[in-house]
């Protein structure tokens, strides 16, 4: 695991030089607009030689810009490839992200990895196998349509062979992707479409080296950052001789208001890290709001950057009947179970990190504008880590890594984050309000729909072109200033993910409200925006199927013209033995309620639809007891990989939905511990049943984030089971109980 | 100070302070991965090893405190319980990111070294104290009653 070129030259050229060699693909993006139409992926990187090696030992080694997080991209490229290349799945070998080496992919986010990442990589399969046909062509001196591949070896009809291995050589995929060669058709797929077993699992189950947190270096020393008790904090003293005095403790790094402690033992820089927090004082910024009611008024009230999207008019159709509703959510943490740690070292001038982030390029770009060296003197590897759900702390503490190993040259440095460092420093998901009002007919149909959405922006990621979006850059001596507030573009969409409701209305208008101000950090968390809105849409669609005195289900088929999300939903109906107007039932105290709802993800991607049935008891605790979703995403590369993503995303979201806030006051975040962020456990674990549709014949588009309809399926089983309906997430008893008592 | 401790049958000398606990003399001085950090306070269950037959949350647990064999997922190949949950595990895909995963085997085998034939429930009492931040927790239930029937 600790040398991550298995391609020989390029690891020769990586250690003999240090430095990153540009002799496949620099770390900017190519943009040439002569391409042919290629994947943008691909477009973005032409050289074929940056995808992919044909290994003369009889391997072929992919270098992907995305990351394998545990959602199973690695084992889908590797479908992908071995079919792409005929050859076992067995030689197919996914490299972990290097910059300078890998292709340059962005960030591994939006459930785009298979539908871009996938893309581009078939496209450059098809080139390279292409390129070999052509080799042997010659060599066999047979045309190409007289040979056939099979693992590898090239067979003409008069029965002589050729093989990858022996045809291959450096030079061979040194060639820009033209698109001469398309990928294959459906009906000559070895491996896509299997549940093949996920290449990554094996490790995990039998404590092998499986993450940066288990990778260990001769002499590697730990570290641990001594972070401000509250955001914007001010370090004024700090009684240094006393933590250089303790056991272990080989230094501390202060840079401004950066602080860390550095010791040969992991236990060593725990404790220096607890008394250093003793022997430092900071000056509070007490500049938070004072809690999540406050800050979503001021959200409201406080000058926005305000757009219009949807908007649609037709006056000859207007509504008897307006109804509405306000739905708001607050800050969710990421809350993954392993804190973010990284591995730095310096040596010759070159900084290299071992981290878990989602994007390495992006992540390479903010740590050189804070270390001000030359993008080449920073190298940023990818690792796995514990769960990556959109930004976490995982990009931070990798500059926290390179802080401080530049203080410690030729020693490894590894900066683990305590738990309360990943609850109260991760960015969050935005607080949002969603306000909608809808108007209908006389003959029970949608004619107005108003949609006003109030939400910080929902990605600062690294990687812009200005600023820096890495926190300990805005701590140190001389601070940086994090890049400007941008708002994901429509169609995929920021805070307004999903908010342009798929179905069908005569007159609409989405107002998107980016809330500027931003006193509690927030980034990308998993279906970003789209939570809030489908939280909001979905209920709408049950409050006015009620109104007019319609069944969710068929109210919901009758306003959508798109046939794949008519699909999933009647899918789901029959899986879950949906019966129209399903009534409350009541029984031994407890309420009993189902619900429905649907979403595709930004309109683009993957169609769920969703049921649940939840009881509530007397406390007003609901128990989600069984949830039926059907899902389809065009082609399907790897039916049990999409069926993980769907089941691991609902319960996720289930736990969003009924449990998680995170706290907050004027003088800093309150939520520091799993007692202070309870999430879902074993005891709420609902019955599970997933149906996939397979449609061959479409492109393959994101599975990874179909989660968030279930927020509305149990926001409408609780209105069905207590003829009312909260608002404002998460359903927590107190509220729930409000509505029978 | 030198203090030793006993893994998976193997005895190791740890130089540190008694109060240190043990999941940092484990994965530091050990060799062990499967036991990881994940909240330092006993709440998430990720470091979770066996002593004596019990679950210990190795991350407050003093190294010094425990006497008898710990047994972590690194002796899976030595002990069929054990081995019959990694092969579960896989055959079930029972893992997604797999940080909390060592944790959840380690529960699941102290319940299934006393109750060959565990109920749902007595499953889900047995592991509700590790959690599970991906969702995977209807596949690990399904994991666990695999080993169980691979274990009759």
């Amino acid at each position: 695991m600790n040398a991550p070129f298995k391609n020989s030259r390029r690891q020769f050229l990586f250690q003999s030089t240090g430095l990153v060699i540009g002799f496949t693909v620099g770390s900017e993006l190519v943009a040439d607009n002569t391409a042919p139409d290629l994947p943008i992926d691909l477009k973005n990187n032409l050289n074929i030689n940056s995808w992919l090696y044909v290994d003369p030992t009889g391997k072929i080694d992919v270098y992907s810009g995305k990351v394998e997080f545990g959602q199973g991209i690695a084992t889908a490229f590797r479908q992908i490839v071995a079919d792409e290349m005929d050859v076992n799945i067995e030689r197919v070998n996914i490299l972990p992200c290097v910059t300078g080496i890998a292709p340059n992919e962005g960030v591994t986010s939006g459930s785009q990895s298979v539908e871009f990442g996938g893309l581009a990589l078939r496209y450059a399969c098809a080139q390279a196998r292409g390129t070999l046909l052509e080799k042997a062509s010659m060599s066999l001196n047979v045309p190409v349509s007289d040979l056939s591949i099979k693992d590898g070896v090239i067979t003409a009809k008069n029965g002589e062979t050729a093989n990858y291995w022996r045809l291959t050589s450096t030079e061979l995929l040194q060639q820009k992707a033209d698109g001469k060669y398309k990928p294959k058709g459906i009906n000559n797929f070895q491996y896509i479409g299997q549940s093949v077993q996920r290449i990554d699992i094996p490790a995990k189950v039998s404590g092998s080296v499986a993450y940066v947190q288990d990778m260990k270096f001769p002499g590697m020393l730990h570290a641990r950052v001594v972070r401000p008790p509250a955001p914007r904090a001010k370090l004024i003293s700090f009684n240094e001789s006393v933590i250089k005095s303790m056991p272990g403790v080989v230094g501390i790094v202060k840079n401004g208001s950066f602080l860390a402690v550095i010791a040969k033992r992991e236990e060593q820089a725990i404790n220096a890290l607890n008394e250093a927090k003793k022997q430092s004082k900071w000056e509070m910024a007490n500049d938070l709001p004072n809690n999540q009611a406050e800050w979503l008024k001021t959200m409201i009230d406080s000058p926005n950057l305000d757009t219009e999207h949807g908007v649609k008019k037709d006056p000859s159709k207007q509504g008897k009947k307006t109804i509405g509703g306000d739905f708001t959510k607050p800050f969710i943490a990421h809350a993954s179970i392993g804190p973010s740690c990284a591995i730095g070292i310096l040596k010759d001038g070159v900084t290299t990190i071992y981290n878990h982030a989602q994007g390495m390029y992006p992540l390479q770009r903010d740590i050189v504008k804070a270390l001000q060296v030359p993008p080449e003197k920073v190298i940023c590897v990818h690792r796995e880590g514990s769960g990556m759900y959109g930004q976490s702390g995982a990009d931070d503490v990798a500059l926290d890594a390179a802080l401080i190993a530049r203080e410690f040259p030729n020693q490894h440095i590894r900066v683990q984050w305590m738990r309360d460092d990943e609850f109260k420093w991760e960015p969050y998901n935005s607080a949002m309000t969603v306000k909608i009002r809808a108007s209908l007919d006389e003959s029970g149909t949608i004619t107005n729909w108003t949609q006003d959405i109030y939400s910080n922006t929902h990605s600062t990621r690294p990687g812009e072109k200005e600023g820096n979006n890495l926190i300990s850059s805005w701590y140190m001596a001389n601070p940086q200033k994090r890049s400007p507030v941008t708002n994901i573009p429509l169609p995929a969409g920021g805070s307004h993910r999903n908010g342009i409701p798929l179905y069908s209305f005569p007159n609409q208008q989405i107002n998107n409200h980016l809330v500027q101000e931003m006193p509690i950090r927030v980034s990308a968390f998993r279906t970003l925006g789209a939570f809030a809105n489908i939280f909001a849409i979905e209920s709408m669609m049950d409050k006015l199927a009620k109104e007019a005195n319609a069944d969710p289900v068929e109210f919901r088929l009758r306003h959508l013209q798109n046939q794949r999300g008519k699909d999933v939903i009647l899918k789901v109906a029959e899986m879950s033995n949906w019966k129209p107007n399903p009534k409350r039932v009541k029984k031994n105290g407890k309420l009993y309620g189902r619900g429905m709802a649907f979403s595709q993800y930004k309109n683009l991607q993957v169609y769920c639809a969703v049921v649940t049935d939840i009881e509530v008891d007397a406390n007003g605790k609901i128990r989600v007891t069984d949830v039926w979703a059907a899902a389809e995403a065009g082609l399907i590369i790897n039916p049990d990989g999409f069926k993980n993503q769907i089941e691991g995303g609902l319960i996720q979201t289930i736990s969003w939905t009924l449990f998680e806030e995170v706290k907050f006051n004027k003088t800093g975040i309150q939520t520091a511990s799993w007692a202070d962020y309870p999430i879902l456990r074993f005891e709420d674990v609902p019955n599970i049943q997933v149906e996939l549709i397979n449609r061959p014949n479409e492109k393959s588009i994101g599975v990874g984030e179909g989660n968030a309809p279930i927020v509305g399926a149990i926001a409408n089983a609780l209105a069905m089971a207590t003829n009312g309906r909260v608002y404002d997430l998460p359903l927590s008893p107190p509220k729930v109980k409000k509505l029978f008592t | 100070m030198a203090i030793q401790i006993q893994v998976n049958g193997k005895p190791h000398i740890v130089d540190t302070e008694a109060q240190t606990p043990l999941l940092y003399a484990l994965r530091n001085d050990c060799d062990i991965n499967s036991a990881k950090y994940g909240c330092g306070a006993g709440q998430c269950g990720a470091c979770t090893v066996i002593v004596n037959g019990n679950p210990i949350r190795s991350c407050i647990t003093p190294v010094s405190a425990i006497s008898g064999n710990i047994t972590t997922l690194e002796n899976y190949q030595n002990d069929p319980v054990l081995k019959a949950l990694n092969k579960a595990f896989i055959t079930e895909q029972a893992a997604q990111c797999g940080f909390c995963i060592a944790g959840m085997m380690m529960s699941a085998k102290v319940l299934l070294d006393k109750n060959k034939n565990p109920s749902d429930t007595q499953i889900k009492n047995a592991l509700n104290g590790n959690l599970c931040r991906c969702g995977t927790y209807s596949r690990i239930l399904k994991a666990v009653k695999l080993a169980v029937k691979e274990l009759a």
